[in-house]
């Protein structure tokens, strides 16, 4: 199984003819992932990689049947590239663009929910199950597969765990990228849950990072629903107070949100908290 | 992106929240000239970004126009936690009965804007969060419906707001949701939203954030940043497409994503350092980029070495290893330099920068503990 995404996801990518859609396209399709159709309004009828194109994500749909889509377009035309999405029945959802007004997000959220189209991101780097597929712009080569679920609010950080896991033999049943925003589609909360009831899942990986309260939430859900043995990461203990660091969500306002915070609340439920990237492996191999 | 109480109290009214007569002066002569317009006692308000200008000394009665230019002397070119005051709003002074916080934020966890109301206004309001959460009533605000009058009926009602100024209260709650939603804020509030003794309800002190991923479609709101108030460094970063926040430690860092930036930081506190800032080049890294960084990292005399943190993945390592090789040309630094470069290309990466005056490192612990080690002078 895994989560999310598999060899039978059939993806639709918005956005395919732009420079960031078919560079990723090609290195989806590269990694074995079933791209089916594309779509970029106005470019109906071209070819990207041998990935035929459509004007909408309905007629996308209707041609190819796929049942996942990937986001590649600007900032101010991906939330409508959301609506249509979920509005054509597509079922999962991966918005890699960073940059969305907050408050578009909160409306995409709220119509998204309501339509039960699961959301991952934005500005993230998608989901990967190693060997299977590869829905997102993570370098694919650094991943195996195996039994450590990884959950992100981060990008590049991912891959420096990941590639830690990678190095000591620790493979990956499947890696998310939740996003870095502070109004994201589904949160650690709703992945847990996922790896939780995945049977190729052993272990979780939660990397976190000041802004926020949904660590704490995650730790409060490991505590109340998790059988499978959580590790944490948290960045940003040396960030003050104030500043936005990098990410839209990163940031620590009105004392809350530090990282303190954050390890503190893991720590108390049991779920051992690394104090470097490449800790991680060794913190798995202790639970055995 | 943070605006001046004066510029939020603005926007507040175009959506019909009443504030106080007043206007902005640059000088003392202005302040006293406003405060002789206005026919009244005067409070003089320094307009910085930061809180606590009453306790810093920056918000000053003043009883009449003479008054209000020797307190303005005493506030223009006040410090306030490092920023200069360069303006202050003169608004009429009010004669308070009650003060009342009212504001709206985005609730992360909702995913939701909501709005909330306490009793306790005019102090700051996390402390009352901390202290005695049950003075705080919120609402929680569906995005396509809006505040509802109800909604503000119970914000009302909630904190004991007293029947005669209900009316009152619910446009005011609409027009800050409507100013919060119109502006694409962040945040919005009224803190304290007073009651005069005359008995009419008021804005005295406004704040707002906007959210600047919105700005492409607010250009009038883009125009009010005031970059006097911003770090020259910070602001000049942004122009590279670069994010950099400045810090007081000595190891310089520059890394590929806001993540794995933080995370590099925290390593060199790990190992007994500090890190000088966070810089993130984000994905890709020409040498034009890599310069800017170099050349805005060393800007800051504390750094005493700077470390380079690249995980190659769509970004790859031999293209940066030329970007950092082209900036060295170009900026020539006096502090030792450790590189560690991971993931694709990396050999290639590591062969061009093997020529360079280097210290290289494997893994992200190593790099960190060398630049600590070369920062405080125990590594040649």
């Amino acid at each position: 199984m895994s989560i999310l995404v598999d060899k039978d996801t059939r993806l639709l990518v918005q956005g395919i003819t732009g420079r960031e859609g078919q560079f990723h396209t090609r290195q989806m399709l590269e990694y074995g992932t079933q791209v089916v159709a594309g779509v970029t309004p106005g470019k109906g009828g071209e070819w990207v990689a041998g990935v035929p194109v459509f004007d909408t994500v309905r007629e996308a749909v209707a041609a190819t049947g796929p049942n996942t889509a990937i986001i590649y377009v600007p900032a101010r035309f991906a939330p409508d590239a959301m609506y249509e999405a979920a509005d054509a029945g597509i079922e999962l959802v991966v918005c890699i663009t960073e940059g969305i007004p907050v408050l578009d997000m909160v409306r995409v959220k709220a119509y998204l929910q309501a339509k039960g189209t699961r959301l991952i991101g934005p500005n993230c780097p998608g989901v990967i199950t190693p060997g299977e597929a590869k829905v997102g712009i993570m370098p694919g080569h650094i991943h195996i597969p195996g039994p450590v679920g990884v959950v992100s609010r981060s990008g590049t950080l991912t891959y420096e765990v990941v590639h830690a896991l990678t190095m000591a033999g620790l493979g990956q049943s499947t890696a998310v990228g939740i996003g870095g925003d502070p109004v994201i589609g589904s949160t650690f909360v709703d992945i847990l849950a996922l790896f939780e009831d995945d049977p190729l899942t052993d272990y979780v990986v939660l990397i976190g990072e000041i802004g926020g309260t949904d660590e704490e939430r995650a730790a409060e859900f490991i505590a109340a629903e998790m059988s499978k043995p959580v590790v944490a990461f948290i960045a940003g203990r040396t960030a003050p107070p104030g500043k936005r660091m990098g990410h839209a969500g990163a940031i620590i306002e009105g004392g809350t949100g530090t990282a303190a915070e954050k390890i503190a609340a893991f720590e108390k439920v049991g779920v051992r908290v690394a104090s470097r990237p490449d800790e991680i492996p060794e913190l798995i191999r202790e639970l055995g | 992106m943070r605006l001046h109480e004066y510029q939020s109290k603005r926007i507040f009214a175009e959506y019909g929240v009443p504030i106080p007569q007043g206007d902005v002066a640059r000088s003392a002569e202005e302040a006293r000239q406003i405060a002789d317009r206005l026919g009244k006692p005067v409070v003089i308000k320094a307009q910085v970004l930061v809180g606590g200008r009453g306790k810093a000394g920056g918000i000053l009665l003043a009883r009449d126009p003479a008054e209000a230019e020797v307190m303005a002397e005493r506030i223009l070119g006040m410090e306030i936690k490092g920023l200069t005051v360069g303006k202050v709003l003169v608004d009429e002074a009010a004669d308070i009965v009650q003060e009342i916080y009212l504001g709206v934020v985005i609730d992360r966890a909702a995913g939701r804007p909501v709005m909330m109301a306490s009793s306790e206004g005019g102090v700051d309001i996390e402390e009352v969060a901390r202290l005695t959460p049950e003075r705080i009533v919120k609402v929680t605000v569906d995005p396509f419906l809006g505040l509802r009058e109800y909604q503000a009926r119970e914000l009302a009602f909630g904190i004991g707001l007293s029947r005669a100024y209900l009316r009152d209260f619910v446009r005011i709650a609409r027009g800050l949701y409507a100013a919060f939603l119109g502006s694409d804020a962040t945040l919005a509030e009224i803190n304290p939203l007073v009651i005069t003794a005359a008995g009419e309800l008021l804005a005295l002190d406004g704040k707002m954030i906007i959210d600047d991923n919105a700005l492409f479609r607010h250009p009038d709101l883009a125009e009010l940043r005031d970059l006097a108030e911003e770090d020259p460094y910070e602001q000049e970063a942004r122009l590279f497409g670069l994010s950099y926040v400045r810090l007081d430690g000595e190891i310089g860092c520059m890394v590929n994503g806001a993540g794995l930036a933080m995370a590099t930081m925290d390593l060199t506190k790990l190992y007994g350092g500090a890190p000088a800032n966070f810089l993130d080049i984000g994905g890709g890294a020409k040498a034009e980029k890599v310069a800017a960084a170099l050349r805005i990292i060393l800007s800051d005399e504390n750094v005493k070495a700077v470390l380079f943190n690249i995980f190659g993945g769509i970004t790859r390592c031999d293209e940066v290893a030329r970007g950092i090789l082209a900036a060295l040309e170009e900026v020539k630094p006096q502090v030792p330099m450790v590189a560690r470069l991971v993931g694709t290309n990396e050999e290639e990466g590591r062969a061009l920068l093997a020529g360079a005056d280097m210290v290289t490192a494997e893994t992200l612990a190593e790099a960190a503990q060398k630049a600590v080690a070369l920062a405080q002078g125990r590594m040649a």
